[in-house]
C-alpha cells in the first residue's frame, strides 16, 4: 500500500460553428466549421491525436507489457469516439489495443458529456445507456464504475448510479467536502448502502495535470522520482491514490517537449520500486478496500476550477438561459422521432458549450481563456443561441407535417 | 508641481473626445494636488472651475503681431499665402492659421506662467506646447488623443496635420498614447521611438442605474414598444456612421419591431440622410443632432444597444459612457478601447452582418444584455481619471527627475 489509481477522461466535443442568425433556417449543419481556427473539430480530432491519443496509447501500451503491475483506467465520451470513427479510426484501433491487455478499465458516462442529470433524469439515464452501448460495441466491454461530466456529483447522482447497478462511483476530492478526511481511502455515499466512492487526490493529480510545467513551483522540475516518493510517503497513512485527470494533459496541455512523456515513462517504474506500492484499476480498488467513511454531498461538486462546483457551467445567465432552453425542448424534440434532430440537439448538450459562456474571467480566467475556442464568451454564446433556434424551428416544421 | 496645459477645446464647447478627456483630465490632476493652468486658443464661456483657466487671445495684440512675421515656426511666404486663404474662409480665418497664432500667443504665457511641465493635447495645440516648452526650458508631454489616420480612416490624410503631429511628438520630452493601438500608430507611422510613448488609457465617470432613473427618451421608447439601438458620435468616416446604417438595414430586415438614433453631426451627415432614404429605413431611425450632458446620458439610459462601428478610433470613451449607463456595447475591433473591454461585443467595422447578428442577439436574448450589462458596467468602472492622472503625475515625475518613496 498504497495502490495507485488512474484514470484518464478522453473527451472532445463538437464545437458550434460561428452560426449567425442568417444562418438560422438555412443551414443544419452546425458542427462542419472547415477553417483554420480552434472551431474545426476535424482538425481538432487530427492534431490530438497526433499530439496526444496516439503516442501515448503506444507508451502507455509499451508501459503495461514492461511492467505486469501497471493498469490504468479510461473513460471515452460518446461524442469522442463518433469524432474518432469519423476522422481517427487509428485512435479506435489504439484504445482497442489497450483494452485487449485486460489491465485497462473502462468507465461509464453520458453519451454526450453532458449536465443531463441536472436537467432531466430521464435523459440522463438515456445517454448512459447509449454510452454502454457504444463502449460494448467497439471494446466488448461493460463499464461497472460511473463517473459524471467533469466529476460532477452529489448524493443524488450515487443513489441513482447504485440503483442502475454499478459498483463505484467518482468524485472530486474537494477540502470543502473532506473537511479532516484524507482522499486517500474508499468512502460509502451518504444514503447508499452498495456503492463505492472514489476520491480524486486533487493535489497529486494536478501536480501533473497543471503544474508539470509551471516554472514558478517551487517543486519545478517535477521528476518521476520525486512523484514516486510522494507517493510513496502515503505508506501507512493512505490506501488508495486516486490520480484523475484528462487524457490530454499528456502532449496537448502538456507539451512533448515539458518531458511530459519521458515523466510518464519513468513513472511506473519508479512507483514500483517501492515494494508496497502498486496499481489498480477503479473496480479492483473497489474489490479490494472497504469503505472507510461516509461521505455526505448533498450540494454539487465537479473537478473544475478553485470553487469546484457548477460555476464553470453555470453560474451567469447566458449559461442559464442557454440550458434551461436547451433542456425544455426535449419533449418536442423527441416527438419528431427525427433521429437526425435529436442527435443535433444532444450534440448541444455537451457541457463544453456552457464552459465557453462563462464570464469568470478574474480568478480562473486563464484556464477558461486556454480553452475557448471562441473569442469571447458571448459570442460562444450567440452561436449557440442561434443553432438552437434553428433546432426549434426545425421541430416546428417537423412536427406540422406530423 | 506646476502644469501648464494647452487644450484646444472644453466642455461644454467641444465636439468630441479630445475635450471631454483634457479636462477631465485637468480636473483629476488638480485633485490630486497638481496646480493646472489650462490654455484655450480662444475666450469662451465657461464655467469657473478648481484651476485657473487662460485664453490665448487675451495676450496683448502688439506683441503677438510683431512676433508673428518673424517667427520661425511659418516662414513668412506661407503666411502671406494663408492670408491670401484667409479672405476666402467662412470666419475670415483657417484651421491652420488658428493653429499658428496660438503657437504664437503661447510665448508669453509662458513668460507669464512659469511652469515645471508643459502638456499639449493633440497636433492644434503642439505649436504652443513647443513654444512654451522653448521659452521656460521646462519638459513638454505630447498627449495623442487621435493621429490624422485615424481622423481620415486611413486615406488621403493631410500632409500639413501629419508634419504638425510629427514634429509636435519629436519635440516632446515624452508622447502619451491613448491606447496600445494609438502607440502602434505612432511608432509605426510618424517613426517615434517606442520607448518614448507611455499608454494612459481614457476613462469615464460612474452613473445611477438606467433602471432607476425616470427619462422622457425611455419614456418614449416603452411607449413604442420597440428595442432600441444607439450610435453616438461625429458623421464623419471616421465613426462609420454608414456602417450602423447598413447594419442596421440587416436588423430591420429580421426585425420590425427596432428603432435606431444617431446622436451627432458631422460631414456626412448630408449623404447619411441619403443612405437612410436608399435603404428605406428613414421611418425606423431618429436623428437626434449632437447632444450632450443630461440629454446624452438619457440616450444612453434608454438604448438596449450601443454601436460604435468606427473604422479607426484611438480609444472611444462614449463606450465606457454606454457602459457606465448599464447599456452594453458592440464595439469595432479597430478601437483602443477594445483592448481593455472583455465585456463587450466586437466586430470588425466592415462586417455590417456579423454587427447586424450582434444587435438582434442582444435584443433577442435578455440575458445576453443583462449579463454584458453587470459585467460591462463594474469592468468600465475600473477605469476612472484619478487613475489616468495618477499615471500622468508618474511621468511628471520621471520627467523631473523626481521619484515618490510611496506611489
Amino acid at each position: 500500500m498504497p495502490s495507485v489509481c488512474f484514470y484518464f477522461q478522453v473527451h472532445q466535443p463538437f464545437r458550434v460553428k460561428r452560426y449567425r442568425i442568417f444562418d438560422i433556417g438555412q443551414d443544419h449543419e452546425y458542427f462542419n466549421d472547415c477553417g483554420n481556427g480552434n472551431l474545426n473539430n476535424r482538425r481538432i480530432i487530427e492534431k490530438v491525436a497526433r499530439k496526444c491519443y496516439l503516442p501515448t496509447n503506444a507508451l502507455i501500451f509499451d508501459l503495461l507489457r514492461e511492467h505486469p503491475e501497471f493498469k490504468v483506467s479510461f473513460s471515452l465520451s460518446g461524442v469522442v469516439l463518433d469524432q474518432f470513427e469519423q476522422c481517427a479510426p487509428e485512435v479506435i484501433a489504439s484504445f482497442q489495443k489497450l483494452i485487449s491487455t485486460g489491465r485497462v478499465e473502462l468507465l461509464s458516462e453520458t453519451y454526450y458529456h453532458s449536465l443531463a442529470f441536472l436537467y432531466s433524469r430521464d435523459e440522463f439515464e438515456e445517454q448512459v445507456s447509449a454510452h454502454r452501448l457504444k463502449v460494448k460495441k467497439l471494446f466488448a466491454f461493460t463499464p461497472r464504475v460511473f463517473r459524471n461530466t467533469e466529476l460532477i456529483y452529489n448524493n443524488d447522482l450515487a443513489k441513482m448510479a447504485e440503483e442502475m447497478g454499478y459498483v463505484g462511483i467518482l468524485a472530486e476530492g474537494a477540502d470543502h467536502i473532506l473537511g479532516w478526511r484524507s482522499p486517500n481511502f474508499m468512502y460509502r455515499p451518504a444514503g447508499c448502502s452498495k456503492i463505492k466512492l472514489l476520491l480524486k487526490n486533487y493535489r497529486l493529480s494536478d501536480d501533473i495535470a497543471f503544474r508539470f510545467s509551471e516554472r514558478s513551483w517551487r517543486d519545478f522540475p517535477l521528476t518521476a522520482d520525486k512523484f514516486a516518493q510522494w507517493i510513496s510517503s502515503h505508506n501507512g497513512n493512505g490506501e488508495l491514490i486516486n490520480l484523475f485527470m484528462d487524457y490530454e494533459t499528456f502532449g496537448e496541455h502538456q507539451w512533448e517537449d515539458t518531458g511530459i512523456f519521458n515523466f510518464l515513462r519513468a513513472l511506473p517504474g519508479e512507483i514500483l520500486k517501492h515494494p508496497d506500492n502498486d496499481f489498480v484499476t477503479p473496480s479492483e480498488a473497489i474489490a479490494r478496500y472497504d469503505a472507510r467513511d461516509v461521505i455526505d454531498i448533498p450540494n454539487f461538486v465537479s473537478w473544475a476550477d478553485v470553487e469546484r462546483d457548477l460555476s464553470a457551467w453555470l453560474s451567469n445567465s447566458i449559461q442559464h438561459d442557454a440550458a434551461h432552453t436547451l433542456y425544455s425542448l426535449r419533449e418536442r424534440v423527441l416527438d419528431t422521432k427525427d433521429a437526425l434532430l435529436i442527435e443535433n440537439w444532444r450534440r448541444l448538450q455537451t457541457s463544453d458549450h456552457f464552459y465557453y459562456m462563462c464570464t469568470k474571467w478574474f480568478a480562473d480566467g486563464d484556464v477558461h481563456k486556454y480553452f475557448n475556442p471562441y473569442e469571447s464568451p458571448y459570442d460562444a454564446f450567440i452561436s449557440f443561441m442561434n443553432a438552437l433556434h434553428d433546432v426549434q424551428l426545425r421541430i416546428g416544421l417537423k412536427n406540422k407535417k406530423i | 508641481m506646476k502644469v501648464l496645459m494647452f487644450g484646444w477645446e472644453f466642455p461644454p464647447h467641444n465636439s468630441g473626445g479630445l475635450g471631454v478627456a483634457s479636462a477631465k483630465l485637468a480636473y483629476a490632476l488638480t485633485a490630486e494636488g497638481i496646480e493646472v493652468v489650462f490654455v484655450l486658443p480662444r475666450r469662451i464661456g465657461i464655467e469657473k472651475g478648481p484651476f485657473k483657466i487662460l485664453f490665448a487671445d487675451e495676450t496683448p495684440v502688439t506683441f503677438y503681431e510683431a512676433q508673428a512675421l518673424s517667427s520661425g515656426y511659418v516662414s513668412s511666404e506661407q503666411y502671406k499665402e494663408r492670408r491670401a486663404l484667409l479672405r476666402d474662409a467662412q470666419y475670415g480665418i483657417t484651421l491652420f492659421d488658428e493653429v499658428m497664432r496660438y503657437a504664437i500667443r503661447a510665448k508669453s504665457i509662458a513668460k507669464l506662467e512659469r511652469c515645471d511641465v508643459v502638456h499639449a493635447h493633440d497636433w492644434l495645440s503642439f505649436g504652443a506646447g513647443i513654444t512654451a516648452k522653448r521659452v521656460s526650458k521646462r519638459p513638454l508631454v505630447a498627449h495623442m488623443h487621435a493621429t490624422e489616420f485615424d481622423r481620415t480612416g486611413g486615406s488621403n490624410i493631410n500632409e500639413e496635420v501629419y508634419m504638425r503631429e510629427k514634429k509636435g511628438m519629436e519635440s516632446a520630452d515624452r508622447v502619451v498614447a491613448v491606447s496600445s493601438l494609438t502607440k502602434r500608430m505612432i511608432v509605426d507611422r510618424y517613426g517615434i521611438a517606442e520607448d518614448a510613448v507611455d499608454v494612459v488609457y481614457n476613462a469615464a465617470d460612474t452613473h445611477a442605474d438606467r433602471h432607476e432613473t425616470p427619462d422622457p427618451v425611455l419614456q418614449f421608447k416603452n411607449a413604442t414598444g420597440k428595442k432600441m439601438v444607439l450610435f453616438v458620435g461625429r458623421f464623419t468616416l471616421q465613426k462609420g456612421p454608414d456602417y450602423f446604417l447598413r447594419a442596421a438595414d440587416l436588423v430591420l430586415k429580421h426585425d420590425k419591431n427596432v428603432f435606431f438614433v444617431m446622436a451627432g453631426s458631422g460631414d456626412m451627415e448630408p449623404q447619411i440622410i441619403r443612405l437612410a432614404a436608399e435603404l428605406g429605413i428613414s421611418g425606423s431611425l431618429f436623428f437626434s443632432g449632437f447632444v450632450r450632458g443630461e440629454e446624452l446620458c438619457s440616450l444612453y439610459r434608454a438604448a438596449d444597444v450601443f454601436v460604435m462601428p468606427s473604422v479607426s478610433e484611438p480609444f472611444g470613451i462614449t463606450t465606457l459612457e454606454s457602459l457606465s449607463h448599464g447599456t452594453p456595447v458592440i464595439i469595432s475591433k479597430q478601437s483602443g478601447v477594445s483592448e481593455v473591454l472583455n465585456h463587450a461585443l466586437k466586430v470588425d467595422f466592415w462586417d455590417v452582418e456579423e454587427t447586424a447578428n450582434k444587435i438582434i442577439s442582444v435584443l433577442r436574448h435578455k440575458s445576453l444584455q443583462d449579463t454584458l450589462e453587470e459585467h460591462g458596467r463594474r469592468e468600465a468602472a475600473k477605469y476612472t481619471w484619478r487613475d489616468a492622472a495618477a499615471k500622468i503625475i508618474g511621468i511628471y515625475e520621471r520627467l523631473l527627475g523626481r521619484h515618490r518613496l510611496f506611489y
